[in-house]
């Protein structure tokens, strides 16, 4: 009995180091696979990230947020600018135009700072607005969400509503898919500890949680926090992946397009919520052909998504290959 | 934080001369309660005779509009009510909140979080001391669930408890907190007469095994009568009588309070 426990509980780890190495590997074949596939790896990769982060925010902690793709927002444009124009400036000598290997080393603090940035303006919105709960809170999200979209839209010094392009193409499959990995990890790693059922605590119920000790708004907010700090590195990958970044690409249909995610991977569950968002990339690009059609279609196979749950139906199957992966918050 | 050793002469909780307001309406008048370690007290009164606003100040739920609140000798006044619970200090709930989406053994896990060692970086390293203290907290979590015979339901879901043993986990999981005083709000109510017996045995149990304090409010006599020390007595937001159980259910005060007033013959004719 203990032993599975403990052995459950430094699992993590290991997934950590395996998908890291995942992430090496395929960056290595990277040449065999063609274009095409890698963007769409990419474009998993980065909503991996965007939805279990997201899931903590509103899965495992309750809180309703609409502005998630305002946080990946600021990440992307405070990457761009840095990749851009701050180190340029500070080291004029390299070449940055191309992918080199100096700009690939630079583009781990990049990220990191896009994350940070995007942590401190989750910080700012969150501190406040988390004292409100439900619709309140849905509506301040919602709101901020579209500040940060029209504040970019207006700030010439980022293009304004032309946005900006020319960004140096630095995300590849390692960075991409490494960082979901280790977003997949930090998210498996709380909701699997004491710490972390804080956060169901904290949904379940507020008041018996303070009353248990718990600080629901330092929870709340720090939940917030790394959400919008891993938004935020979504976002740095997303700018450097697709090379132009406009403010409409991160109005709230991305927002919204990211809760769903969130949904149909079943509310709490970091894996189910991996597999959904998966899931959602392959179906947007399996859908290209149908053209004029194609949302409709969407619209059908989400609302059949959410009636035959694909991805708590996947979970069994998951469970039985590495035993432990994707069980339930609640199970332990 | 503060200090553990019990001194004789300050009272583990004092409440001195406590008013709650709302608007026009008085909820409490005047409280003054004392009560000292490890004793075992009853709040007893009528229906909305403000036992639970009594409560929801000492839990930081409502702030005294007058009036001071002493835990071990220090103001406990305006602090929010998990920082109360870090204080010494846990209650349970009249109308039951457990977690229902998390099961027994995280219900009571979920004591632990306020007192780790470990915080949000550490969780996210999986480093020795984490684990370590990962293990310590569910051991100790074990041997509770062992202690109040809640071993067996440990992976179900809260919500699929029986009611008393709902009441059961709720208590446990305050339990776990390690408070000095333990408040409970009327934990027999909806219970059948088995499960007030095995209660009554609990709150003893736990008293002279933890040497917790425990504030029972309760509406059923019975219970309160049975095993408190003393008895304290709210009507209309004032304490009416305190004393011994034989020597407040003698009172005529209290007699009135819950049968009305006795009328003379010539007003009944």
């Amino acid at each position: 009995m203990f032993s599975v426990y403990t052995a459950r509980f430094s699992n993590p780890r290991l997934g950590l180091v395996a998908g890291l190495a995942c992430a090496a590997l395929l960056q290595c074949c990277g040449g065999w696979i063609d274009p095409y596939t890698t963007q769409v790896i990419l474009f998993a990769a980065i909503n991996v990230i965007l939805a279990t982060s997201l899931n903590l925010v509103m899965g495992e902690t309750g809180q309703f947020s609409l502005c998630h793709a305002a946080f990946m927002a600021v990440g992307a444009y405070a990457s761009a600018l840095m990749t851009g124009r701050v180190l340029p400036s500070l080291l004029p000598h390299f070449s940055w135009t191309g992918i080199s290997w100096a700009s690939q080393a630079f583009f781990f603090p990049v990220l990191l700072i896009a994350g940070l940035v995007a942590a401190l303006v989750g910080l700012i919105v969150g501190g406040p607005s988390l004292r409100l709960r439900g619709d309140y809170l849905a509506m301040v999200t919602l709101g901020f969400g579209e500040i940060i979209r029209v504040l970019l839209q207006n700030t010439n010094a980022v293009g304004g509503a032309r946005g900006m392009d020319g960004i140096l193409p630095a995300t590849n499959l390692f960075w991409a898919v490494g960082s979901a990995v280790v977003t997949l990890y930090t998210m498996i790693a709380l909701v699997r500890s004491t710490y972390g059922r804080g956060f169901l605590a904290v949904r379940d119920d507020e008041i018996a949680a303070a009353a248990m000790g718990i600080d629901t708004t330092k929870f709340k907010v720090t939940a917030f926090i790394i959400g919008a700090f891993f938004a935020g590195i979504a976002g740095a990958l997303y700018a450097h992946a697709v090379e132009f970044i406009s403010p409409e690409g991160f109005n709230f249909l991305r927002s919204f397009e990211i809760i769903v995610m969130v949904i149909l991977g079943g509310l709490g569950r970091p894996v189910g919520v991996a597999v959904s968002a998966i899931l959602i990339t392959l179906l947007n690009e399996w859908l290209r052909d149908l053209s004029q059609y194609r949302m409709v279609v969407y619209a059908l196979i989400i609302i059949l998504f959410m009636i035959i749950r694909p991805a708590e139906k996947l979970l069994p199957f998951f469970r039985r290959l590495v035993p432990g992966v994707g069980k339930k918050p609640s199970r332990s | 934080m503060s200090d553990t050793s019990p001194t004789p002469h300050v009272p583990l909780l004092e409440v001195r001369n406590c008013s709650l307001r709302f608007g026009g309406i008085s909820a409490l008048t005047d409280v003054s309660l004392k009560i000292g370690h490890a004793e075992l007290v009853g709040l007893i009164g009528p229906n909305g005779a403000g036992k639970t606003s009594l409560f929801n100040i000492l839990t930081g739920v409502y702030q005294p509009t007058r009036g001071e609140i002493h835990f071990e000798g220090s103001s406990c006044v305006g602090l929010l009510p998990h920082r109360i619970n870090i204080l010494g200090m846990a209650r349970t709930f009249q109308n039951i909140r457990l977690f229902g989406s998390l099961d027994v053994r995280m219900n009571i896990r979920t004591s632990f979080i306020a007192r780790l060692r470990n915080g949000l970086v550490h969780t996210i390293r999986r480093g020795r001391s984490f684990l370590s203290e990962e293990k310590e907290i569910q051991e100790e979590a074990r041997r509770l669930l062992a202690y109040f015979g809640l071993e067996e339901a440990a992976s179900l879901p809260s919500r699929s408890l029986s009611y008393g043993d709902q009441r059961r986990l709720e208590i446990v999981r305050a339990l776990a907190t390690k408070p000095r005083l333990l408040l409970l709000d009327e934990p027999a109510a909806g219970m059948n007469p088995t499960e007030k017996e095995a209660l009554k045995r609990l709150v003893t149990q736990i008293r002279s095994e933890f040497g917790t304090a425990i504030l029972l409010v309760e509406h059923d006599m019975k219970v309160v009568m049975g095993i408190c020390e003393r008895v304290v007595v709210l009507d209309q937001g004032q304490v009416i009588a305190e004393g011994t159980p034989d020597e407040v259910r003698a009172d005529p005060k209290v007699i009135a309070a819950y049968l009305g007033e006795s009328h003379s013959e010539e007003e009944i004719s």
